[in-house]
């Protein structure tokens, strides 16, 4: 970037500042403590000190960046690790001295425990300055090195801390298979111990980097060889393919037991409703913040529909098969009713009308105007669980086959929908409406059909939400359910379906499985939106067209604000 | 446009569900005040509570229009702008209240928690402008929203992690208590009069800021158009931020009039109000301060008789429960029958 040759100093500064801030951010809304209590390698690495490590290798990283030479580079990154620690350093001072509690409730002895190795306020400050710097000498040298090593590296250190973090579930499936009992143990270190053991760390690390490493330089060869394959040798390559993933995920529940299982399930509603609102926004371009709405609805109707309680003023007592029918046609019939009175809005006004509209469901369900025919503040309880033949559907194994069978419904139809002249039309109306109306495309039925579609999947999620937890509370259809969709959509991608399953692994099945993060998912969330748009708008598994659409923005900056 | 020029089905929905409210409302108002449950005096009681927080409304409702009018966007964070601005003076007024200092000298007192408040929220706008909004002038229009969305949730998840989850109650400060009576059994709560006149004081002064100073002047030339008014010599850049420190230190002010009414903090409290505010803006006509104002004062009545007229007489229980249901849907019905809200131009169906 610079052409001069000096030290960038002020880069340096600015950066290890900035990092300061985000570290005294994450000290003060209690992450550092809350994540403190899980170690990625027991003993000596917590994922809160991971969090923080994280923070100033990565400012480093473009402190470095901006340096014009390799050493120059390294003494950058000291620099910025020095900075962070200084100002961490005056946090827990800070915190240690002054009692803030009244106000700050993190500013604890605790975190200044945390931050000072247990060892009190002179002799941890310097520990704590020092190991910080290392930290950003690392991210410095993580810069240096080729761009090949680089990613391995990285990679290596990822799936370390991740196993790290999943280790006690890792552990718990293990345990199915005494097999590899000893093996488990020796990774994971035996009974007490909450993370990886040190001698397993390195191995996951030296495994993951070395062969990233060999693959990366032998994946052109492999390719070409597949490529050099006559045709119909391909085709059933990728039947091969194909038909072991379908063995995976059938044998999944059997595999993962009861507790990964019921992750996978929630996940799976997610999934199944960024799918349909993946079609609202990501195809047609309506933003909706209302979603939430039709997952309600379904989840009610299904309740009103079968409940055996007899607590509401209309017993129906239905089975669950002839309901959801049912509960599918009434959310299509809701997207249509509430998509025609937004049909003319755009952008800005639709989000916050939609948004109106959720709000406006989920006051309703918890007034005590409709408390005789839809439960109010109690909800609906004794949904009974669906019987398949026999089956009864009421343990996480069994759900999830219906689960999976809705994801696969829905993306079938997404899938065919998108190249569909309908969904040609979508597109057309998400790039520019009035265009799309002069070229013939009737707006009202598009419109109103990418709602009414959208409505279908998060209704079908709800139905089944309903009968997963045989109780409904207007509570479980908060806004935040709406916000999470877009963002999972927004992360894997917009429009793009690939993304969809991406973004809702990444955004809804690992929250559950970390715990700790719960608290602070909206937090993680909402950091993640704005960041995302400003690095990376087009998400992690974009679709071609937009992808080409935020590209041909970066090229011609606008002047307007100049 | 094209809905003048051709009827379609979906318009007679509309007109056939916009019909029934007129009606349901008519109905409501009529069997309400024929049954007679409620006195002259509550349903004044009832208006000047609206009024208030009305007026809480329309100074939060500014913020959304002064930036939208400059911008062309909705500044979704502005209700966690609110928030925060009512948490600090949630501490300020805490500490003075125990250092007894607000007992002696509550004039100042209030004044500085205002000061305080103000600052902060100001502070905060200038940030959020600086790093969530400036790098996005001229993406695609969805992008600056959800971006506005991800820092609204960001900001308030902050402000829990940093001071808690629990509900915090402002002090009780004697000076604002009280009612003074008017004629006859009529009587008007303190603080209502507070929250009313401080927000007229406001408004007052922000109209005189935008119609008369050289800043105000620049940012209606910025919010006509912003490549003119860059030739004309206006820092672009520098107008904006001061639009959003402007709004933002109304926000700030506006919550902590809200706590001295309700007096409860909560880091989810921005929420509903930042709806409301927002439907005020529209209703006045987005992007028209004087709009914001008529609009903050029209919905605040709306939703504080609203309720009791409307629904009272249907004999729906607890029909408190469902006014923001009114807000909502009132907000749908303008935007379908008058876009342009009481006051503004034409501005949802344009491209912004």
């Amino acid at each position: 970037m610079s052409t001069q040759n000096r030290f960038d100093w002020l880069k340096a500064v600015q950066l290890g500042a900035i990092a300061g801030i985000t570290g005294i951010l994450i000290s003060l809304v209690g992450m550092l403590q809350q994540f403190d209590s899980r170690d990625i390698i027991a003993g000596s690495l917590s994922m809160g000190w991971t969090m923080l490590f994280l923070t100033v290798i990565v400012a480093s990283y473009f402190s470095a960046a901006h340096q014009p030479s390799k050493l120059l580079s390294i003494a950058a990154s000291f620099v910025t690790g020095l900075v962070f620690g200084f100002v961490m350093c005056l946090l827990t001072y800070a915190v240690d001295t002054f009692d803030l509690r009244q106000t700050l409730v993190n500013a604890s002895p605790a975190l200044v425990k945390i931050l000072t190795f247990e060892d009190g306020v002179p002799t941890g400050l310097v520990e704590l300055v020092v190991t910080v710097t290392i930290a950003g000498v690392v991210g410095g040298v993580i810069y240096i090195l080729p761009q090949r090593i680089r990613k391995a590296v990285s990679l290596g250190l990822t799936v370390m801390v991740f196993l790290g973090l999943m280790q006690q579930i890792i552990q718990v499936t293990l345990s199915n298979f005494p097999q590899v009992n000893s093996a488990t143990a020796w990774m994971f270190g035996r009974g007490t111990q909450k993370g990886l053991s040190f001698n397993g760390a390195i191995v996951v690390f030296l495994v993951v980097t070395l062969s990233n490493l060999f693959w990366e330089s032998n994946a052109t060869k492999v390719n070409s060889q597949i490529q050099k394959m006559p045709e119909n040798r391909q085709r059933s390559l990728r039947i091969l393919g194909y038909g072991l993933l379908l063995l995976v995920v059938l044998y999944l529940p059997v595999l993962l037991g009861l507790y990964l299982t019921e992750v996978v399930n929630v996940t799976g509603l997610f999934i199944l409703m960024g799918l349909g609102l993946n079609i609202v926004v990501g195809f047609a371009g309506l933003l909706d913040l209302g979603y939430v709405a039709f997952y309600a609805i379904g989840a009610y109707t299904v309740g009103v529909l079968t409940s055996v309680s007899g607590q509401l003023s209309t017993a129906f007592e239905w089975n669950f098969w002839w309901a959801l029918p049912v509960c599918i046609f009434v959310c299509v019939m809701a997207g249509i009713v509430l998509g025609i009175p937004v049909l003319n809005m755009r952008g800005d006004y639709l989000a916050i009308v939609t948004l109106g509209f959720g709000e406006i469901i989920r006051i309703l369900a918890l007034s005590d105007f409709l408390k005789p025919h839809i439960g109010g503040s109690q909800g609906i309880v004794s949904i009974p669980p669906p019987d398949f033949f026999g089956v009864l559907l009421n343990k996480p194994q069994t759900l999830y086959y219906l689960i999976v069978a809705g994801c696969l419904l829905a993306l079938f139809v997404s899938q065919r929908l998108r190249d569909s002249r309908l969904g040609r039309s979508w597109k057309a109306m998400r790039e520019d409406e009035d265009v799309a109306q002069a070229m013939g495309i009737n707006l009202v039925a598009t419109k109103l059909l990418a709602f009414a579609t959208g409505a279908a999947f998060s209704g079908l999620s709800g139905t089944i939400l309903a009968i997963k937890l045989g109780t409904i509370y207007p509570h479980s259809f908060a806004l935040l359910i709406s916000i999470n969709v877009l963002s999972l959509i927004i992360v894997g991608g917009m429009g793009s379906i690939p993304g969809v399953f991406i973004g809702g692994l990444l955004l809804a099945g690992l929250p559950e499985l970390l715990r700790e993060f719960s608290e602070y998912r909206l937090l993680i969330y909402g950091a993640l939106l704005v960041v995302m748009m400003q690095v990376r708008p087009e998400g992690f598994w974009p679709e071609e067209t937009h992808k080409r659409e935020f590209h041909e923005n970066e090229q011609v900056p606008t002047q307007e604000a100049a | 446009m094209q809905s003048l020029k051709r009827f379609s089905w979906t318009d007679v929905f509309m007109w056939v569900v916009g019909a029934a409210l007129l009606t349901l409302i008519v109905v409501g108002s009529y069997l309400t005040l024929q049954q007679g449950k409620y006195t002259t005096v509550q349903w004044f009681d009832l208006a000047v509570f609206g009024l208030a927080q009305g007026s809480v409304y329309a100074l939060i409702a500014l913020g959304y229009t002064l930036v939208y009018g400059i911008l062309r966007m909705i500044n979704f964070a502005h209700s966690e702008i609110f928030m925060s601005g009512a948490y600090i003076g949630f501490f300020v007024a805490t500490s003075m209240q125990r250092s007894g200092f607000l007992r002696e000298n509550p004039v100042l007192g209030i004044v500085f928690i205002f000061l305080t408040a103000m600052t902060t929220s100001a502070i905060l706008a200038i940030l959020l402008e600086r790093i969530a909004y400036r790098p996005l002038r001229g993406a695609p229009r969805l992008v600056p929203l959800i971006t506005a969305i991800g820092a609204s949730f960001f900001l308030q998840y902050t402000f829990r992690g940093l001071f808690g989850t629990q509900n915090r109650a402002y002090p009780e400060i004697d000076f604002i208590r009280g009612a003074i009576p008017l004629f006859g059994s009529f009587q008007i709560q303190k603080i209502q009069l507070i929250v009313i006149i401080a927000a007229a004081l406001m408004m007052a002064a922000l109209a005189f800021f935008v119609q008369y100073t050289k800043t105000g002047k620049a940012m209606r030339a910025v919010s006509e158009d912003k490549s003119v008014a860059a030739l004309m010599g206006i820092d672009v850049d520098k107008i904006i931020v001061r639009t959003f420190v402007i709004g933002a230190s109304l926000a700030g002010a506006a919550g902590v009039l809200y706590c001295f009414m309700f007096r409860i903090v909560t880091f989810y409290m921005g929420f509903i109000p930042g709806l409301k505010a927002f439907t005020a803006a529209v209703l006045g006509g987005i992007g028209n301060p004087p709009g914001a104002m008529l609009g903050g004062l029209f919905l605040g009545i709306f939703e504080s008789l609203g309720p009791t007229l409307f629904l009272d007489g249907l004999g729906i229980p607890a029909p408190y429960q469902l006014k923001d249901v009114i807000a909502f849907t009132m907000l749908v019905m303008i935007l379908i029958f008058r876009p342009t809200g009481i006051l503004g131009e034409r501005l949802s169906k344009t491209k912004a």
